[in-house]
């Protein structure tokens, strides 16, 4: 494993989407639900919802990374808010 | 009718997944674990933090690449899937010729990007390549070593060449899957030529058509081997394109940590990207059901 440079913050980094992959499984698995349009006009399920809002705050902390000068934990902070925008409205 | 709901066929999916986490998933981890700490080689790792994606970010040179990039994949869209429709809509429909034309244009698909890249080097040269031979014979001044347009023009055309026969056999594939009633209730209609192909075909080849966008869309974004075999990046940084910048970076300069930077806002923006053209397919053929 020493190959693959492994440090603290990029294993939590992964654990943490590992393991919101296998809550959103079990979820998927325990209540299963049926698709719905959002605001975008797209039918999205919770899956799809995640992967925007990954995806999304990807973005969002390189926008804040580069446009800004301020501590990275506020583009966590905007991409936490954007993500409770995302499982509510799309 | 009582339906079995059992999901164990997913387990034959594990091979694939195992394929899968070693080809790319394990590679794309230690990217980003590369990306945020410094190396002098040896397997020694330094923490660097968040340093790469602020350099990278401020960084004029990928900017200037990234812009080329979609340039360049712009372009190519915009030639080659009109120009496929245009070829698909205008074969025949069938018997020898029709046979005739699919092998025809088969053939550069089957070529490997690296050949791709030497026929055309050597096509495009003044002293000794047809092409370029013919054109500084004609008096147009044509090098594609010295001259940004001619490079560009030669990349450009390259692909057409090379791609604009999937476009085409793809829009054919779905040509060929309307039914003639359809064609026969727009004549008994009047329908202009123009009426039949924007209200029949384009609607029937939409979904074919979207899968051939998204695909030469990432291909063309990713495209490596021939613009480097033909141009290699020049003349300057003409046609630098985001992955032979990311080459130079990370094994021309050993660069591992900015490298790794910019390959995960690379991969980013292809899955952005890809995600919007799967979103906009996946809804087109709901509504079309």
């Amino acid at each position: 494993m020493a190959w693959m440079a492994w440090t603290w913050p990029t294993a939590i980094f992964f654990l943490v989407i590992a393991s919101l992959l296998v809550i959103f499984t079990i979820l998927a698995i325990r209540f299963p639900e049926t698709p719905r349009t959002g605001v975008l006009g797209i039918e999205t399920t919770r899956g799809d919802r995640l992967f925007i809002t990954l995806l999304g705050s990807a973005f969002l902390n390189l926008a804040w990374l580069g446009w800004t000068d301020l501590a990275q934990w506020w583009g966590l902070v905007i991409a936490l808010v954007y993500a409770a925008a995302v499982f509510r409205w799309v | 009718m009582n339906k079995t709901t059992n999901q164990k066929a997913w387990f034959l999916v594990l091979p694939v997944l195992v394929l899968v986490a070693f080809s790319a998933v394990i590679p794309l981890m230690t990217v980003v674990n590369y990306s945020v700490q410094d190396t002098f080689g040896n397997n020694q790792f330094f923490w660097a933090g968040l340093e790469w994606f602020e350099e990278m970010l401020a960084s004029q040179r990928m900017w200037d690449a990234l812009g080329r990039q979609l340039m360049f994949s712009g372009i190519i869209l915009a030639i080659e899937v009109p120009l496929g429709i245009f070829v698909a809509l205008n074969m025949p429909k069938g018997g020898f010729w029709a046979s005739f034309c699919l092998v025809m244009m088969s053939l550069p698909l089957l070529i490997p990007w690296n050949v791709v890249g030497t026929i055309w080097q050597i096509f495009g040269r003044v002293d000794i390549g047809l092409l370029g031979y013919v054109l500084d014979r004609i008096g147009v001044n044509y090098n594609y070593t010295q001259d940004t347009v001619a490079a560009w023009i030669t990349i450009v055309v390259m692909d057409v060449w090379h791609w604009t026969s999937l476009v085409a056999l793809l829009a054919y594939a779905g040509l060929k899957s309307i039914p003639d009633a359809f064609y026969q209730a727009a004549k008994i209609d009047q329908a202009s030529r123009w009426k039949v192909f924007r209200y029949i075909e384009l609607p029937k080849m939409m979904g074919v058509l979207m899968i051939a966008v998204l695909l030469r869309f990432m291909d063309s974004f990713m495209i490596y081997t021939e613009p480097f075999v033909v141009t290699g990046g020049g003349p300057g940084n003409a046609t630098t394109l985001l992955s032979i910048d990311l080459v130079k970076m990370a094994l021309g300069q050993f660069d591992l940590g900015p490298a790794a930077a910019f390959s995960i806002m690379y991969f980013l923006v292809i899955l952005l990207i890809s995600w919007v053209f799967y979103t906009v397919m996946t809804n087109l053929d709901n509504r079309g059901s």
